[in-house]
């Protein structure tokens, strides 16, 4: 017997809709009820495989709930997934799991063990999916995001700045993605020499510029000050040439890191921007923890909704997780970004490396002021655009075909990030045209394989192991069929600066989603708004319909503007709410 | 409370930012202007008044303030303002008989005075003393009033502060509740009556009797309140009792709701405890006897007292609870934000609240899967007896959870069920606190997190729930009033001087209009209800029977014993229980529930959902959440503008009107149709949408944040938030550190 076992230590139950699970390979047992299931289905037939997925083994088995009793069924491995079906239909159950989630199998039982599981898995984690699937979609998601385009739509370049093609072989830096903007006065040799004092290569640049008053979000790494104190002149310069850019009195930069932190990493050669050598600027500290703090906190929130959820001492278990203050120190970072931005002043974002804590601080607040980022494709320009050009370390942090599954690089940035944005749309349920459904599909392929998008540590890795070419990206599926991940309720205003309220009274756990293999937990699939919404619009558009039939038919327009009055004059409604009983 | 910030006082110079000096003020005020004073409602009477007092801006984080004069009437403690009223009287949803500046004088919670900076609750002994700088005053539905009173001339000033102390906090007798002076004109078109059911006569208990077909008696001998006063004037009890009056009005087993199979729900006080122990037993016997002899001769008993927070509980956890909510300032809200979920914790209320829920879950269980009859009993039968046969039949019962049905069931289990609401809500002031307990408002938490869970099943909204529980300390309905029925008739007949013209009558609170206008009551109604396709009120629709036999799994493992109880183990285990001193200690961490409830709330949570049958709630720890409208409105840090669900709401009311509009077009065209208009009168205008000019805030409707500023709040204090002691905190990001790229 063998008990697999989804990504325990790392991003977690975040995995499959089922997470930690026990299945028993009874191997052929002869159960009385084998010619009943012959009888009445082939189990498997209605399994749609994708384009390049192989079957590899399938078992009759006996899938232990942890909720509920044991269900006979039979399990299915192909180089993609893991497939359990019950074979009693009365009370459907279905697993489906990709492999690449799976991080751990282990032996349950000793005497009627095989390898045939584990052999199974082994082989398929190290070979990535992705570059087996041959999935076919109508778009291909690998031109969602045009870097020259995107800037351009930001209104860049323009007489402040720049774009530059000194990157274009990953010399500069090899974490960067090649095109990048810069101020218009600094050289590509200013660039080079910047690049010496600055963590890893990562040198300001931008991430977002404001239409109206000029303003910009930078980021970068931090400067490489150490110990003694290093000053850089081409650095300083370079950054006042940021903040003359749009006049901006005084250049703020966010360093992401709490003080100390930032005053430790000078001991390693790091540090932040000191008073003296950066005149014109002012450093704020925003006191968000690292990976090593945010993965423990995740590991401790697995611990208290799995296996059990706590009832009568939730609320002090959930606290003392962290999850959610970290999340509000993020969103509150972000907030004052989004505002020193939208007042007028330019912001450096940096934190270490300008990787992890820098992409959700550049990524939130770009969300909060541009009503962009907000449509379903504007989101995944953004996602592209901060998170994969600009070298999140997706491979390293999720731990993609990778045995270590106690690896110190893993960390739930990128989930924590996703979280924060369902916080803002769980505040805001109007102002995102993607839903809640989007969000957990990207956090499910983030550890699926199945798609190329989150391959890798950066665009220089992606593109030596051609990843655009052998795999396919996310935003093709999604794509496809937008109607799942639209957002009924989405009213765009475009001009509007969206501020959440970075307070525990408003932020939840998103039970949804680290909950939702829990079946005593509710989560229906449509909110009831939802479902109501949904029927009225189509009640109202057959409304509609038969009206202009009617005004066809007699072509009296009586009342030909209906269509468009929001307001109408309800002084008599004649019929109450509820009497509008949609058939469905 | 958490710290105070500043509090302006002695000092010529306030600590306050305030729009003009106290120089300005002087030389403003020196000719007295006109003076202002409130719209009084027919009977009311003005006490006394100062001016000026300045009223600090809740929504401010630099204790700005607003200048004005304060009064005190019979009826409230209102303050208006000097400055020109703005006209922002496009509110929709406004209660005609308090604004946002007037506090009904039993909507005061606390009274705290500021003395010399130090902040001090007010009790009767302080007030002789020398009045405060400054007065906070904390409203039961957790408003925070601050006033400032050192610029109005000294007498003005103790008078004022003297007269609310002691209209507020002083010990009063009934008659001097607002209510018997109060001579608003009767609702003419007395619409609430049509369908609200008073239980107030012998035909609404037989209706409701034929409704649920229940087959028992209806008592009409406490008519005159013969049998006891404590009883209610009607009520209905087991076919097999038999001398009513040798139970003294005590531990008489009285019907709440029966179930389609014929099993029933009873509640009951506990028997005389003087008699001898012989009779105790007999009379026990009796009582369960009777209860058993309803259905099938099963019979569960359940002593709430032993297995729930008793009211002295509930009433502590509940003030822990709601000073979480009485924020004064910015600095207080940002200091509790960090430990928020343990602070809420602490309180144990959420805790009570999910404790009630289950043990309603428990009485659902005994009846709609096992069909036997509940006996629910506690000393007085009146507290937590209501608040979990009120929670079972809600769950049971759909019709309930329609808002006329909602009211109907408050009437029958709290108001003619007589509920000790003087006592237990305080509206006296009486200084034994034995007897306050905010038991009513416990059961409106469960109701709000059934409606949370559950939105579509329910006719009414959570605006409607809020506005109810705010209508507990509106001094001016006679439905939460008085201790019982008996104490309610006698009050209304009476002697009193106040009734010259025949028997009093105040308002009931069903009676809406007194409050809100058609409009506003729209805001009760939720748009999300799916009221049932078929136009029968007839509730139980039988379930398939076969439902329930398939539910159990093929695995056997998890069966557990059948616990149908019978009569006679039942008896032993109540008699054991009343034998054994009760101890009415809430325990800490209660058990947790058992396994059998649990596995019923699976099993039903497997069937589709129907929000027409039985409801059933989630009691797992996030699904239990702060009735977060009622509690957080008065907020400005919380609030979010544009958004909350107040911003989903809008959406949909908006479309919804639009397609009533093309129906009603549609419809017109039909000629043969334009006779089928519906006819029901109260729902009719209920449909208008929302004022949706401009944004919303979260707290809409209740509170409107048209002046402020678009600028976000960023929380303070974040550092002491995340104590992160851990050697991981200083750790590097990356194993392999940065130098090398010097």
């Amino acid at each position: 017997m063998s008990l697999v076992e989804v990504e325990e230590a790392n991003p977690v139950m975040a995995s499959a809709p089922i997470a930690p699970y026990n299945s028993s390979p009874l191997g052929n047992s002869s159960s009385p009820n084998a010619s009943r299931e012959s009888l009445k289905m082939e189990p498997l037939a209605d399994v749609a495989m994708l384009p390049g997925e192989e079957r590899v083994i399938d078992k009759d088995i006996i899938y232990i709930c942890p909720f509920n009793a044991a269900v006979k069924g039979k399990v299915f491995i192909t180089n993609y997934r893991l497939y359990f079906k019950n074979t009693d239909s009365e009370m459907p159950v279905t697993l489906d799991v990709p492999l690449g989630v799976i991080s751990r199998v282990e032996k349950m039982g000793g005497a009627s063990s095989r390898g045939e599981n584990s052999y199974g898995l082994e082989i398929t984690c190290k070979q990535l999916f992705a570059f087996l699937s041959q999935e076919k979609y109508e778009e291909n998601g690998w031109n969602v995001y045009e870097a020259m385009e995107e800037y351009r739509r930001q209104g860049v370049p323009n007489s402040e700045w720049r774009v530059t093609f000194i990157n274009k072989n990953y010399e500069l830096c090899d974490t960067y993605p090649t095109i990048l903007v810069v101020p218009y006065k600094a050289t590509d040799e200013d660039l080079k020499r910047v690049a010496t004092f600055r963590s890893r290569c990562r040198i300001p640049v931008l991430s977002w510029f404001h239409k109206e008053n000029h303003a910009v979000i930078m980021r970068c790494s931090q400067p490489l000050v150490g110990m003694s104190g290093k000053r850089n002149k081409d650095d300083e310069r370079y950054l006042d040439l940021i903040r003359e850019a749009n006049g901006t009195t005084k250049l703020t930069i966010y360093d992401a890191r709490p003080n100390v932190n930032a005053v430790a990493n000078k001991a390693t050669g790091g540090g932040y921007e000191g008073d003296d050598a950066y005149q014109n600027a002012e450093l704020v500290f925003l006191d968000i923890h690292n990976i090593h703090v945010m993965r423990e906190s995740l590991k401790k929130l697995k611990d208290i909704v799995y296996p059990n959820v706590e009832e009568s001492h939730w609320l002090s278990s959930l606290e003392s997780t962290h999850w959610l203050e970290h999340i509000k120190l993020v969103l509150s970072g972000a907030i004052q970004v989004a505002d020193k931005v939208s007042s007028g002043s330019s912001v450096v974002v940096h934190c270490s490396d300008g990787w992890d804590r820098t992409a959700q601080l550049t990524s939130l607040s770009m969300l909060m002021l541009d009503s962009y980022y907000r449509t379903l494709r504007g989101f995944q320009v953004l996602l592209e655009k901060e998170w994969i050009g600009f070298g999140h370390k997706f491979a390293s942090r999720i731990g993609h075909g990778d045995k270590n599954h106690a690896d110190q690089d893993r960390s739930p940035i990128f989930v924590q990030f996703i979280d924060c944005v369902w916080q803002m749309t769980k505040q805001f349920p109007t102002a995102f045209e993607f839903n809640e459904r989007l969000l957990v599909v990207i956090l499910d392929h983030l550890y699926s394989c199945r798609f190329g998008t989150f391959l890798y540590n950066c665009e220089s890795a992606r593109e030596s192991n051609n990843v655009r070419a052998k795999t396919v990206s996310l935003w093709s599926s999604v794509n496809s069929d937008t109607s799942l991940y639209i957002n009924p309720f989405y009213t765009p205003e475009s001009s509007r600066v969206l501020y959440p309220v970075a307070s525990m009274r408003h932020l939840e756990l998103w039970v949804t989603y680290y909950i939702r293999w829990n079946p005593r937990i509710q989560h229906q699939q449509q909110s009831p708004v939802e479902q109501r919404y949904k029927e009225l619009l189509v009640l109202r558009d057959q409304y509609l319909k038969k009206l202009e039939e009617l005004q066809l038919s007699d072509s009296t327009p009586s009342s030909t503007h209906l269509t468009n009055s929001s307001t109408p004059n309800a002084a008599t409604p004649n019929q109450h709410i509820t009497h509008l009983q949609t058939p469905f | 409370m958490l710290s105070l910030g500043s509090g302006g006082a002695k000092s010529t110079k306030p600590s306050f930012v305030s729009y003009v000096t106290p120089e300005e003020i002087k030389s403003e005020k020196d000719p007295p202007k006109q003076e202002k004073h409130p719209d009084l409602l027919p009977g009311e009477v003005e006490f006394c008044s100062a001016n000026p007092i300045l009223k600090y801006t809740q929504d401010d984080l630099s204790q700005r303030g607003v200048f004005g004069t304060l009064f005190c009437t019979n009826f409230r403690v209102t303050f208006i303002s000097d400055e020109k009223p703005q006209e922002k009287t496009d509110k929709t949803f406004k209660n005609k008989l308090y604004g946002e500046n007037d506090i009904p004088l039993m909507c005061v919670d606390h009274i705290y005075g500021v003395y010399d900076e130090k902040r001090k609750l007010i009790t009767g002994g302080l007030v002789k003393n020398k009045y405060p700088s400054k007065m906070i005053i904390h409203c039961k539905d957790l408003r925070v009033f601050q006033f400032s009173l050192t610029f109005s001339k000294e007498e003005d000033a103790k008078k004022i502060f003297q007269g609310i102390a002691h209209h507020c906090l002083e010990e009063k007798s009934l008659k001097c509740v607002f209510a018997f002076s109060y001579m608003g004109t009767p609702s003419p078109e007395m619409q609430w009556k049509q369908e609200t059911v008073m239980f107030d006569s012998p035909e609404d208990w037989t209706q409701e009797m034929k409704r649920t077909k229940a087959n028992c008696r209806l008592v009409t001998e406490n008519e005159n309140f013969e049998l006891s006063q404590r009883l209610p004037k009607y009520f209905v009890i087991p076919l097999t009792i038999g001398d009513l009056f040798s139970y003294q009005g005590k531990g008489l087993p009285i019907w709440c709701w029966s179930h389609y199979s014929g099993c029933a729900l009873f509640k009951a006080s506990f028997p005389p405890v003087t008699q001898e122990d012989g009779d105790f037993q007999k009379h026990l016997d009796t009582m369960i006897n009777a209860v058993a002899h309803n259905h099938l001769y099963s019979v569960k008993t359940e002593d709430l007292s032993e297995s729930l927070p008793n009211i002295q509980d509930i009433q502590q956890s509940y003030n822990k609870f709601k000073q979480f909510f009485l924020i004064e300032n910015s600095t207080d809200f940002w200091l509790s934000d960090v430990k928020w979920f343990s602070s809420l914790e602490s309180s144990g209320w959420l805790d009570i609240i999910r404790q009630c829920l289950q043990k309603a879950v428990e009485v659902v269980e005994c009846l709609e899967k096992d069909n036997t009859n509940v006996l629910i009993t506690e000393e007085e039968g009146t507290d937590l007896c209501c608040v979990i046969s009120s929670l079972a039949q809600i769950m049971l019962d759909p019709y309930y959870r329609t808002l006329m049905g909602f009211q109907s069931l408050v009437q029958k289990e709290w108001v003619a069920g007589c509920h000790a609401f003087l006592d237990r809500c305080n509206h006296l002031h009486q200084k034994d606190k034995e007897y306050h307990s905010p038991v009513f408002l416990l059961f409106l938490e469960c109701v709000w997190q059934l409606v949370h869970q559950h939105s579509p099943a329910f006719q009414f909204s959570e605006t409607y729930l809020t506005v109810l529980s705010d209508s507990v300390h509106v001094p001016v309905f006679s439905t939460f009033l008085f201790n019982s029925s008996h104490h309610r008739e006698s009050v209304m007949k009476a002697e009193s001087p106040l009734a010259q013209s025949g028997p009093l009558s105040c308002p009931t609170v069903w009676d809406w209009s007194v409050q809100f206008d058609s409009k506003a009551q729209n805001f009760f109604f939720n748009p999300l209800y799916l009221e049932k396709v078929k136009h029968d009120r007839a509730v139980r629709k039988p379930h398939k029977p076969k439902h329930q036999r398939n539910l159990s799994l093929p695995s056997t493992a998890f069966k557990t014993p059948p616990k149908k109880g019978f009569f006679k183990d039942e008896t032993d285990s109540l008699k054991k229980m009343l034998r054994v001193k009760r101890l009415s200690r809430w325990r800490g961490s209660p058990d947790a529930p058992t396994a059998t409830t649990r596995e019923f709330f699976e099993s039903w949570q497997h069937r589709p959902l129907d929000y027409h049958g039985l409801l059933l709630p989630c009691l797992d720890g996030p699904a239990v959440h702060i009735w977060m409208q009622r509690y957080l409105r008065w907020i400005p840090e919380v609030y979010i503008l544009g958004g909350g669900s107040v911003a989903v709401m809008t959406k949909l009311m908006e479309l919804l009107s639009q397609v009533q509009d093309l129906k009603r077009v549609l419809e017109q065209r039909d000629s043969s149709q334009a006779a089928k208009l519906d006819h029901r009168p109260y729902f009719q205008h209920r449909l208008l949408s929302f004022d949706s000019s401009g944004r919303l805030s979260s707290s809409f409707p209740f509170a409107y944040t048209c002046y402020r500023s678009f600028k976000p709040i960023i929380p303070t204090g974040l550092m002491q938030s995340l104590m992160v002691t851990d050697s991981l905190a200083s750790q590097e990001d990356e194993a392999s550190s940065v130098v090398s790229f010097v």
